[in-house]
């Protein structure tokens, strides 16, 4: 599949968003009132800010912009419609939440419900955004029971992160979410090993012969079309195996990278925030390689003999 | 709605022949003639006069080489691809806006150009490859089979049928009900075992394929086939007359 790098922001800059959005929730509603009106509105106004210019940067790649709004309405058989729903929903209570948790608006005994509300319906949009892709029969490395929960630790894995670096920046304390973190960071390397084992076991037996119903014994002898269409634009994009090894390799070092560093944060807090980048970084790898790994049935219709 | 139709009325759809199909390329030329003038018009080319011409097509002709069981003798088969109108088309269910929609009374998975928002999920949903994005109108475009031609009462009743089914010169493309079991498209799967494409992805397709033929004739029946003397008069006269006009 093409890695539109509008959808790889929109993913890895949303989902970094959402988690910093249900921590925050959730350590508000167990800590209540933050010391720090500082690291309150630049956290939420940050957490939102990601958000919002994931979800813009998501429209860039649509042909009608301006008919987004549409969107919203099949929700009863779309994932993706689903997804637009739960994110204009997380937005009222996110604003509300912000005003109760800065104190902006006094309601002390909000804080708790509503950060609740927040984190759930955050989890929840990053749930659908997983869901869109998991729910895709004809991408097998997509259609894996794996890739929901991968989307929603790398959510939890690059919110805590920043949540990290922003209390370490405000208050110069980690905060009560590194060994949240700590532990995202860890089972995500494990999801993500789980996942990349089962797609390069999961067995390729979809062939050339069931895509034409030809049999066994069929090969390419002409393309329809002199040049690229869409469908190869769109589908056809495959990385070689031994660049994908690689940026496997790239990934889980820069994952344990970014676990050093948030340990080395217990003691030079300001450190968390190199981490943050470095794990928003494996984001963007681990997301275009989840696109360029992912290959398409109808490539079976243009020469690839399995998929 | 993207809520699919429990049961369709009728389910229209094309049989296409994989025995008598030439690659012409006349079906795909006629439905984008067809096609760029009618329901959800116009369908626009990039960079036509350049090095890298694309656009798109709601109907493309592969071709495949088809080898014998042998391993020794192989064909071309020439291999029509456009949307297969399924009874559980996954592109319908995914499309967020309620754009692509199939029709309850008879099946058609069609596209509404003035709702699409051009995310191209169904494209990803679509293991067919039917759905193509259109730059220039900035939607997806897809085979209507001709829904603009064959309800159209100022068309002659045989006109009304596809673009490609008129176009196509061996008569390897076929137009019907394939929900009527009496139908001649229903008849026609049935006598040459029609079949569908990826069926145990689920998706239920109408449109069907029929399968090559087996070969009558392999190239070493060929040679045997040139004629023998068989030693009659007229058979002597003849050698005669080659050796005389030969001059030996």
């Amino acid at each position: 599949m093409n890695p539109a790098y509008s959808v790889i922001f929109f993913t890895t800059a949303s989902g970094a968003g959402y988690g910093l959005l249900a921590l925050l929730g959730l350590t508000a509603s167990s800590v209540g009132q933050s010391p720090s009106l500082a690291f309150v509105l630049v956290s939420m106004v940050l957490a939102l800010a990601l958000i919002t210019a994931g979800l813009l940067s998501s429209t860039f790649h649509l042909g009608h912009p301006e008919r987004a709004w549409r969107a919203l309405s099949q929700w009863k058989t779309s994932w993706l419609s689903r997804e637009g729903v739960a994110a204009i929903v997380t937005y009222p209570f996110a604003l509300a939440f912000g005003l109760a948790w800065s104190g902006l608006y006094p309601a002390p005994d909000a804080i708790a419900p509503l950060g609740v509300i927040t984190a759930l319906l955050s989890l929840i949009t990053v749930f659908t955004t997983g869901k869109i892709y998991a729910t895709l029969k004809t991408i097998r490395a997509w259609h894996q029971p794996l890739t929901v929960p991968v989307y929603l630790f790398f959510a939890l894995a690059s919110g805590s992160a920043l949540h990290l670096a922003l209390s370490a920046f405000f208050t110069r304390d980690p905060g009560p979410v590194a060994p949240v973190a700590l532990l995202s960071l860890g089972t995500l390397a494990v999801l993500k090993f789980l996942y990349w084992r089962a797609i390069d076991q999961a067995p390729r037996d979809r062939t050339m012969g069931d895509a034409t119903g030809l049999g066994d014994h069929v090969r390419q002898w002409e393309v329809p079309h002199t040049t690229k269409n869409f469908v190869q634009r769109e589908m056809g994009f495959v990385v070689a195996r031994r660049h994908g090894k690689r940026l496997r390799g790239l990934f889980y070092i820069l994952l344990l990278v970014a676990v050093l560093l948030e340990l080395l944060a217990i003691t030079i807090p300001l450190v968390s925030i190199i981490a943050f980048f470095i794990v928003f970084i494996s984001a963007w790898v681990e997301r275009w390689l989840f696109f360029a790994q992912g290959e398409h049935v109808v490539t079976l219709f243009y020469g690839n003999a399995q998929a | 709605m993207t809520a699919l139709p429990q049961t369709t009325s009728k389910k229209l759809g094309l049989v296409i022949d994989l025995d008598t199909c030439v690659g012409c390329q006349a079906c795909a030329t006629s439905c984008k003639e067809w096609n760029t003038q009618g329901y959800s018009a116009p369908l626009a080319d990039e960079d036509t006069r350049g090095a890298d011409p694309h656009g798109p097509w709601l109907n493309r002709i592969h071709g495949y080489e088809v080898e014998d069981t042998n391993g020794k003798d192989s064909r071309v088969v020439h291999f029509p691809r456009s949307c297969l109108h399924c009874e559980t088309p996954a592109c319908v269910t995914v499309c967020p806006t309620g754009a692509s929609y199939k029709r309850a009374e008879d099946g058609i998975v069609l596209i509404n150009p003035d709702t699409c928002i051009g995310c191209k999920l169904c494209s990803w949903a679509c293991p067919y490859g039917a759905r193509e994005y259109d730059v220039q109108e900035g939607v997806m475009k897809k085979c209507t089979l001709c829904v603009d031609r064959i309800y159209n009462e100022n068309f002659e009743p045989e006109d009304r049928q596809p673009a490609c089914v008129k176009a196509c010169p061996t008569g390897a493309r076929h137009f019907g009900d394939l929900g009527d079991e009496n139908s001649a498209v229903s008849q026609l799967v049935k006598e040459r075992g029609g079949f569908d494409l990826l069926p145990e992805m689920g998706y239920k397709p109408t449109n069907k394929y029929l399968p090559p033929r087996a070969k009558r004739d392999t190239p070493q029946a060929g040679i045997e086939a040139l004629p023998k003397g068989d030693g009659s008069a007229m058979d002597r006269l003849f050698k005669l007359a080659d050796r005389l006009l030969s001059g030996n």
